[in-house]
């Protein structure tokens, strides 16, 4: 009898947090919906954020970027070389990157890097009490803290993203060509004709989508800080996860419904 | 100065505050007329800071009416509550300036979220109020390399100058030493007779209290214990009242 009602029990709280959770979000949804509204855009804030987030991810975006393209062109020429068609892996690499691994990749370590920053950053202001402050001062958290960063992030992200496939394309073309001898004009040649603008515009959405997801968790966690120090820890690893799991949740359903609009396989 | 004959300008009827399993507030009434000092005294962790955070809307009552300047500030909404903090500024117990910005820019932070645009006044504005709480040279500071005295100060400074109203202080003595704290009693009680502020107190500072309080209440248990003059306060009979005033404590150790 005991066990049976764990068994509902268990589940049903998850079910209930998650509600919750939700509704939280919608709220702060709408804060900020109220806060664009209000036209009060706060630039050098903004600028401020572009800068801490574009300039800071550099390193890595391109990292990832980098090593990502390089390293699934040496997995991939392997196979195509048993199938004779080494020089198409110009091909299968662009549209993987631009498609899924660069906005993926780019996602989840920006989320890791801006993600905890803006939920370490907001949670500490929260339990010092200056989000009060602000509040005290007429001044609303989401139009101060919130919607900086989040315009800062729908500008930066599709960027950041291009350029990690950009990096991507890069260090691809160096391993197939310096590194396995596959001329430059095949290769080329191969990539371009199979790669068009909306692969590259598929990947600038999702970097998109997934900015405003890792602002909203990571802010979201920031203003619901309590308990000190301890909970401000608890709320920037709670950023990083969560957000990680609902850009890879995400981007499966992105993927379908981008695929849709704009089909893989009809440029050729 | 004080003016009992309008409406108070708070006006706290029936405050009832629980917080987690903690009854803190159990039913407070108080008026600060427009104009006047109040002081709140009582033991630490009786809810002095609660009962002002509701002053101002950070906190929502469980039940009881909150007014100030005639706006009923209980069951209004984030945004709704504009009006009443243009009204009332308040220093925070840990001063809580922005760790990000200067002394001056904290300073400056209300002038120019209230919409002022005007560089010279700003900048003469916040070196005002620099120099009354004795920041003057410390207004490019970042707030962690202040001390913890300093600190309040600058949270002083950011209180007053946009000349609210009304000013709710929690602990502006505290952490102070005794000539500073005398700069910042005279502040308190200037702005009283120079422009009217209405001031509500957190103190445990007895000099302090005799010298800028008109009236004083006492917080214990969820309750006044105690509401009247410092004349009235040096009168009581209640024995809580009196060992408060005089330091006193009965240990069993
Ligand atoms: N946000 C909060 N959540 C839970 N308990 C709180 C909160 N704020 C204050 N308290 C509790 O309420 C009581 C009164 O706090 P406070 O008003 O800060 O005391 P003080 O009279 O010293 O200013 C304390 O026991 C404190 O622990
Ligand atoms: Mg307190």
């Amino acid at each position: 009898m005991h066990t049976v009602t764990e068994v509902i029990r268990i589940p049903g709280r998850a079910f209930l947090h998650f509600i919750s959770y939700m509704g939280q979000i919608a709220f702060l949804v709408r804060d900020l919906m109220i806060a664009f509204t209000n036209h009060v855009w706060r630039l050098n804030l903004v600028a401020q954020q572009i800068v801490s987030i574009g300039y800071g991810s550099q390193a890595v975006v391109i990292v990832t970027g980098a090593f990502t393209g390089a390293v699934f062109t040496f997995q991939t020429y392997a196979k195509f070389k048993d199938f004779g068609v080494e020089s198409s892996v110009g091909a299968i690499v662009s549209v993987a990157l631009c498609r899924e691994l660069g906005p993926v990749l780019a996602g989840l370590m920006v989320g890791g890097r801006v993600g905890a920053a803006m939920a370490a950053d907001i949670g500490t202001m929260k339990v010092t009490e200056q989000v009060d402050a602000l509040r005290v001062m007429g001044v609303h958290p989401v139009d101060y803290l919130v919607l900086p960063r989040f315009i800062a992030m729908m500008i930066s992200m599709p960027m950041l993203v291009a350029e990690s496939i950009s990096f991507g394309l890069l260090a691809s073309y160096l391993v197939a060509v310096y590194g396995y001898g596959i001329p430059a004009p095949w290769f080329l040649s191969h990539m371009v004709d199979h790669t068009n603008q909306w692969d590259i515009v598929i990947g600038m959405i999702k970097g998109f989508v997934f900015g405003i997801i890792i602002t909203l968790v990571a802010c979201h966690q920031g203003l619901r800080a309590e308990n000190g120090a301890v909970g401000v820890g608890i709320g920037t690893t709670r950023a990083v996860v969560i957000s990680s799991l609902v850009m890879l949740i995400a981007n499966f359903f992105l993927s379908i419904l981008l695929n849709y609009i704009w089909p893989l396989g009809n440029n050729v | 100065m004080i003016d009992r004959t309008q409406e108070p300008f708070i006006r706290i009827r029936g405050l009832h505050k629980r917080l987690g399993w903690q009854e803190i507030l159990r039913g407070i009434d108080l008026d600060v007329w427009r104009g006047e000092t109040l002081c709140i005294i009582g033991p630490s962790g009786e809810g002095k800071t609660v009962t002002m955070k509701h002053v101002i809307g950070l906190m929502q009552p469980d039940a009881g009416i909150i007014r100030v300047d005639g706006i009923q500030v209980n069951g209004l909404r984030e945004r709704e509550l504009a009006p009443v903090r243009q009204r009332v500024s308040m220093l925070f117990q840990n001063a809580a300036l922005f760790d990000s910005l200067t002394v001056e820019r904290n300073v400056a932070f209300p002038l120019l979220e209230a919409g002022l645009r005007d560089k010279k006044e700003i900048k003469e504005r916040v070196r005002d109020a620099l120099e009354v709480v004795g920041l003057s040279k410390h207004g490019d500071k970042l707030p962690v390399n202040l001390s913890g005295g300093m600190r309040k100060r600058a949270g002083i400074a950011r209180a007053i100058v946009t000349r609210a109203q009304c000013i709710l202080y929690d602990e502006p003595t505290s952490s102070l030493d005794p000539v500073v704290s005398d700069v910042i009693d005279t502040v308190i009680l200037r702005l009283q007779e120079r422009h009217g502020i209405t001031s509500l107190v957190v103190t445990h500072d007895m000099k302090s209290l005799f010298k800028i309080a008109d009236r004083i209440a006492m917080l214990k248990d969820g309750l006044l214990r105690f509401l009247g003059t410092k004349e009235e306060l040096r009168a009581s009979e209640d024995p809580v009242v009196q060992d408060f005033i005089n330091g006193r404590a009965e240990v069993d150790f």
